[in-house]
């Protein structure tokens, strides 16, 4: 029997429910774009993004097409293009939650739920008006008496486990092991998420456990609920080690979102062309 | 007379900052300190010294395997010993705000986010704030929002701090104890007056105040034969806009 289920891309947008809570890796972790494309036009609504911890094209994009009602980042951003300009109008406006953190509070929670423990303590954050805004978050004094420093205040964050998680890998393996690389926060990610779809540029007729390189540097199957072949995935964000950023893409959006109209004629584009 | 542009004198003033580091590590929408931590480590091997650098947007120039969390990890280890943070506002007591503008809950110009300002501000022992543009409305009196504050209470764990300020005008020096900054190099054509003017909160100005160091030829070229080329790999756009490539 196969070691994994191979689906379709459909399939795999189908698994996203409205008011879900949707991990959504970074720029540099395999962003998979095909499969945004596809959730927009289903048009799914309420969508909870966790971000680990941040995003670019695809939050915003998700933001600007009125999927999202809440967004939980350290930060949100064009990189070298500048604003997140449909991010930063929703909050301006009110029409998103945005629940400010910072990048290891955004790991420690799913760390947490990757141990099955109730939180995880966090140095840092203490006085800073990301902590006063967060009443999800508490800050208790270390109860240790042989570690850390005597009376030392410390955070305190919830596990944070996540409804669904896809992400885009450069390949897969004939038993559906997913080379993730040494982008290990997808495996943080994958490990705190009820359900894990992939998206990749292609399956190999090979076995990443046959080599001890390949298997360090690859997420098991057993976390996996269903793969989809898709060529060009994560485009126009990179896939690394296997195609950069479009810079010119890139920028075309920055410049066409930076108002509600030019995003709708640049997605019109985007969706259906 | 070598013609510079304002981006490399900022480079090479960042550089000086770093000369005895052994790790320096560089976060999102860094391609100046990026350079400069690059500079610093080139000319560090010239005089058979090492200097580690990590830049977090590069997959060369990045000493990590353990994934996004591994930066945070490691400066909590006291691994990093300078690390470079911004700011939409920076205030007098060096709090930052990587948030926006105007009261948090009716924002009038919302930013990208604190990145992981609010635990490296912390433990990294030399923060440098750097911020290009030097005007009222990035250099406050108050921040609107703390991103992460520019000191703690005695009882909070707190290794690391902010330095120095760089703007594409000035150096400042932080002084924990005053919790004031102080002024320490302007740029040739700039006044202290005008330093004053450009300032939102209020400063010391060291006795000593000097003009911004030129670089050396062998650093020039150093920056535009080498550095330039590495930059190209992570911030692609900027090694374009500077030196043509």
């Amino acid at each position: 029997m196969k070691q994994f289920d191979e689906l379709s891309l459909l399939e795999i947008v189908d698994e996203v429910k409205d008011g879900d809570l949707i991990g959504i890796p970074a720029d540099y972790s395999g962003v998979p774009m095909m499969f945004t494309k596809e959730l927009i036009k289903k048009g799914v609504k309420d969508l909870k993004l966790y971000c680990l911890p941040l995003t670019t094209i695809q939050g915003d994009m998700l933001i600007g097409s009125g999927c999202v009602s809440e967004i939980e980042a350290a930060a949100v951003t064009l990189g070298e293009f500048g604003l997140a300009p449909r991010f930063s109008e929703a909050v301006e406006a009110g029409h998103i939650l945005i629940k400010d953190s910072t990048c290891p509070a955004l790991h420690a929670q799913l760390q947490a739920t990757e141990k099955s423990v109730p939180f995880m303590p966090l140095r840092g954050v203490i006085g800073s008006d990301i902590q006063k805004y967060r009443k999800d978050w508490q800050v208790i004094e270390n109860p240790m008496k042989c570690s850390g420093h005597k009376n030392e205040p410390i955070l305190l964050l919830p596990a944070v486990q996540l409804d669904v998680l896809i992400f885009h890998a450069p390949c897969v393996d004939k038993n559906g092991n997913i080379q993730i690389g040494r982008r290990r926060e997808l495996a943080t990610l994958t490990h705190a998420s009820k359900k894990v779809f992939v998206t990749t540029e292609q399956i190999l007729d090979i076995d990443f456990f046959d080599n001890e390189l390949s298997a360090a540097t690859c997420l098991p199957a057993l976390y996996v609920d269903g793969i989809s072949v898709v060529e060009n995935g994560a485009w126009p964000c990179a896939l690394p080690s296997v195609y950069g950023q479009d810079n010119d893409e890139i920028k075309k959006y920055s410049i066409a979102a930076k108002t509600q109209k030019g995003f709708e004629e640049y997605m019109q584009n985007y969706l259906f062309n | 007379m070598i013609e510079l542009k304002r981006e490399e004198l900022l480079i090479s003033q960042l550089a000086d900052l770093l000369v005895n580091d052994k790790h320096i590590a560089v976060g999102a929408a860094s391609p100046i300190p990026g350079a400069a931590a690059l500079l610093a480590k080139e000319e560090a091997k010239l005089q058979n010294n090492r200097i580690r650098v990590t830049i977090l947007h590069s997959n060369k120039y990045n000493n990590f395997t353990d994934g996004a969390r591994e930066l945070f990890d490691c400066a909590a280890q006291g691994r990093i010993d300078t690390f470079f943070l911004g700011g939409v506002q920076i205030d007098g007591e060096a709090n930052i705000n990587l948030v926006g503008t105007g009261s948090y809950t009716k924002i009038q110009k919302r930013f990208p986010g604190s990145f992981g300002s609010a635990l490296m501000y912390f433990v990294v022992p030399q923060i440098i704030l750097f911020r290009e543009e030097h005007s009222p409305r990035t250099l406050v009196d108050k921040v609107d929002f703390i991103s992460a504050p520019g000191f703690s209470d005695e009882n909070i764990y707190r290794p690391g701090g902010p330095k120095f300020l760089l703007t594409n005008r000035a150096l400042f020096k932080f002084n924990k104890q005053k919790k004031r900054f102080c002024l320490l190099k302007i740029y040739n054509n700039e006044s202290i007056e005008n330093i004053i003017k450009l300032t939102g909160f209020k400063f010391d100005v060291d006795d000593k105040i000097t003009n911004m160091s030129i670089p050396d030829q062998t650093r020039v070229d150093i920056l535009r034969n080498k550095i330039s080329y590495m930059v190209s790999e992570f911030y692609p756009e900027f090694a374009n806009r500077i030196w043509g490539i």
